[in-house]
């Protein structure tokens, strides 16, 4: 009988060292799960920074940054100015959130506060499908649609231009604006709402004065997020922006970003040259681009939690 | 679950092996038969793909195999004794030829056609022809308006390839033989370039005469095909016009090589002759090139020989 239950005892304690060996297990899956990410994020920057090193050593920075013209494989040498690239990128982009920002933000306020709630369970799932559709399409639709539609109301010869490009990704980024800002402003306490409402306020007050700010750090986040997708976005631009490397001078101008500069010429660049590392360095700079942007909506959300 | 595994292992093994069984050379009955390694330019890259579909139909024993990657990996492939011919868009230059000469390589070029390009504007142009000189111009942005060539008084509009094109290094050093100006559109293909045309009034661009043509060999509508004289005292030529291109009197036309090693022989030699055959060249024709011209012939059937 005593021997039985030690060797229950015994039995039990091996199943307890057993589970808890397994618990680990998955402890350190899960750990390998999340470094892989760093890792895989801090590969991405290594190999961006050193093979952009050896750019740099051949070219000023100051040439790199402030001349205009972007032409490595020039008739008469090659000329690296990453000027044009930026501007037209930053062109592109701030044209894209001009259109984007007030419309996901009303957009979001409606499904959040005005919207019946049935109404929103199929507007909602729906905008996220918007998310889904592939770059390419979007692009097809701005040469095939959009840039006719624009050559007649501007007036102009062709509507390959940057107006083209901000209108596509403006769409692009609708989706993530929307989803988040909604988010955002549905988690604001009802209590703020009832007080405002208490005071003698009505709706649209309620909504513009208190309910927006209290959300507003979500949805800065939310739009940053969103224009983080824009600056990155290629295949949409290189399709519809018609790809002039000339400085812009209107948003009627035909701008090549630097993600389409990267995507056509990394095709033919021959290996280890100048103009290989040098397409290493605009892609290092769109990186920290980026990167910027997401850490400024990442220290914005923080915050934001920090408050609740 | 260990069945399911096994029998996924099992359906594997018989995939691959069937797989390798089909690649398997048949055996050797009377008539050629063999591999031939085509690599290079990828103008020419259908072309040649095309031709091949069509000889190892005549020759079922014969494996071509068509790769593109550029005249220059072509040529130095070529070099390196890796493959059988070399399609080229460009002549093989003199520093190409003497390395592959100390490799005691013997490059031998038969132009299998030519490609000519066109330039296109909208159909409500009124130009019609211009000078090499002046696509030159124009493309370097010396000439911005159309009425400084005879147009009407409207800002040009640019539309090219992108540097990664062959077509865009071809007009560069035939036409331009300096930077394209920075107002170009840069666009993805030739179609795009052909849509963008036919929709904007003030527009230039250039593409392969394939893509202006439909069918029947006619022009499609909604753009005009510009003619190109040299220069301004000679006659303006049409691309379309394929006796003129022919003939060598359209400017901007260049041949298309094959590039082997020594004289041809055996599989190599068979293949050339199907290629400059009139079968060969009525594909040529047919992928939107044009035929080899007389002179250019005549060399080939020395080359021959």
């Amino acid at each position: 009988m005593k021997n039985k239950k030690s060797n229950q005892a015994v039995f039990m304690l091996r199943n307890r060292k057993k589970s808890r060996l397994r618990e680990s297990g998955y402890k350190y899956f899960f750990l390998c799960n999340g470094l892989l990410a760093i890792f895989v994020l801090g590969g991405i920057f290594y190999l961006l920074l050193t093979n952009a090193w050896p750019f740099f050593k051949e070219i000023s920075l100051k040439e790199f940054i402030l001349t205009k013209s972007w032409n490595p494989t020039g008739w008469n040498g090659a000329s690296y100015g990453i000027l044009s690239m930026v501007v037209s990128t930053l062109m592109v982009t701030f044209g894209a959130m001009l259109i984007a920002v007030p419309l996901g933000i009303a957009c979001a306020a409606y499904l959040a506060e005005v919207a019946s709630p049935g109404f929103r369970e199929v507007v909602k799932p729906l905008i996220e499908i918007l998310a889904g559709i592939p770059s390419v399409v979007i692009g097809f639709i701005g040469i095939v649609v959009l840039g006719p539609l624009l050559a007649r109301i501007l007036g102009t010869s062709h509507g390959l231009n940057a107006i083209n490009g901000s209108l596509l990704l403006s769409i692009m980024s609708l989706p993530t604006i929307i989803t988040l800002s909604e988010d955002a402003i549905s988690s604001v306490p009802i209590e703020y709402k009832r007080a405002s409402l208490a005071l003698g306020a009505n709706k649209w007050y309620t909504l513009i004065k208190i309910t927006l700010p209290a959300g507003l750090s979500g949805i800065v986040a939310a739009v940053m997020l969103g224009m983080g997708r824009a600056i990155g976005e290629t295949m949409t631009v290189l399709m519809a922006t018609g790809n002039a490397p000339a400085f812009p001078t209107s948003f009627t101008d035909s701008v090549r970003t630097i993600t389409s500069s990267i995507a056509i010429e990394l095709g033919e660049v021959p290996y280890y040259t100048t103009h290989f590392h040098g397409l290493f360095a605009i892609g290092l700079i769109l990186f920290m681009m980026t990167f910027f942007v997401n850490l400024v909506s990442d220290l914005i959300l923080n915050k934001y939690q920090e408050v609740e | 679950m260990n069945m399911r595994k096994g029998l996924g292992v099992i359906v594997l093994v018989l995939v691959f092996s069937l797989l390798l069984l089909g690649c398997q050379p048949k055996e050797k009955e009377q008539g050629l038969s063999g591999q031939l390694q085509i690599k290079g330019s990828d103008t020419i890259v259908n072309l040649a793909q095309v031709l091949a579909e069509k000889y190892m139909e005549e020759k079922p024993k014969v494996a071509v195999a068509v790769t593109g990657g550029g005249s220059g990996t072509g040529i130095a492939a070529l070099i390196n004794d890796a493959i059988d011919i070399a399609n080229s868009s460009r002549e093989i230059k003199e520093s190409e030829i003497n390395q592959a000469k100390e490799r005691d390589i013997e490059p031998v070029s038969f132009a299998i056609g030519m490609d000519g390009i066109s330039f296109i504007v909208n159909e409500n142009n009124p130009v019609k022809d211009l000078t090499v000189e002046e696509l030159g111009k124009i493309y370097r942005g010396e000439i911005t308006n159309w009425k400084e060539i005879g147009g009407d008084d409207r800002e040009i509009t640019l539309y090219g390839r992108q540097s990664n094109s062959g077509t865009f290094a071809f007009v560069q050093e035939f036409v331009l033989l300096g930077d394209y100006s920075d107002k170009m559109m840069r666009m993805n293909g030739n179609a795009q370039i052909v849509e963008a045309v036919k929709g904007d009034k003030n527009s230039i661009g250039y593409v392969g005469v394939a893509y202006v043509k439909d069918e029947n060999g006619n022009e499609i509508p909604g753009l005009n095909v510009l003619a190109v004289s040299k220069d301004a005292n000679t006659q303006a030529y049409s691309p379309l016009d394929t006796e003129s291109v022919k003939a060598g009197k359209y400017p901007v036309a260049r041949a298309v090589y094959q590039i082997i090693d020594g004289k041809p022989e055996g599989i190599v030699k068979d293949w050339l002759e199907f290629v400059l055959s009139e079968e060969g060249q009525n594909i040529v024709e047919t992928e939107g090139f044009f035929p080899v011209p007389s002179n250019l012939a005549a060399e080939n059937d020395e080359n021959l020989k």
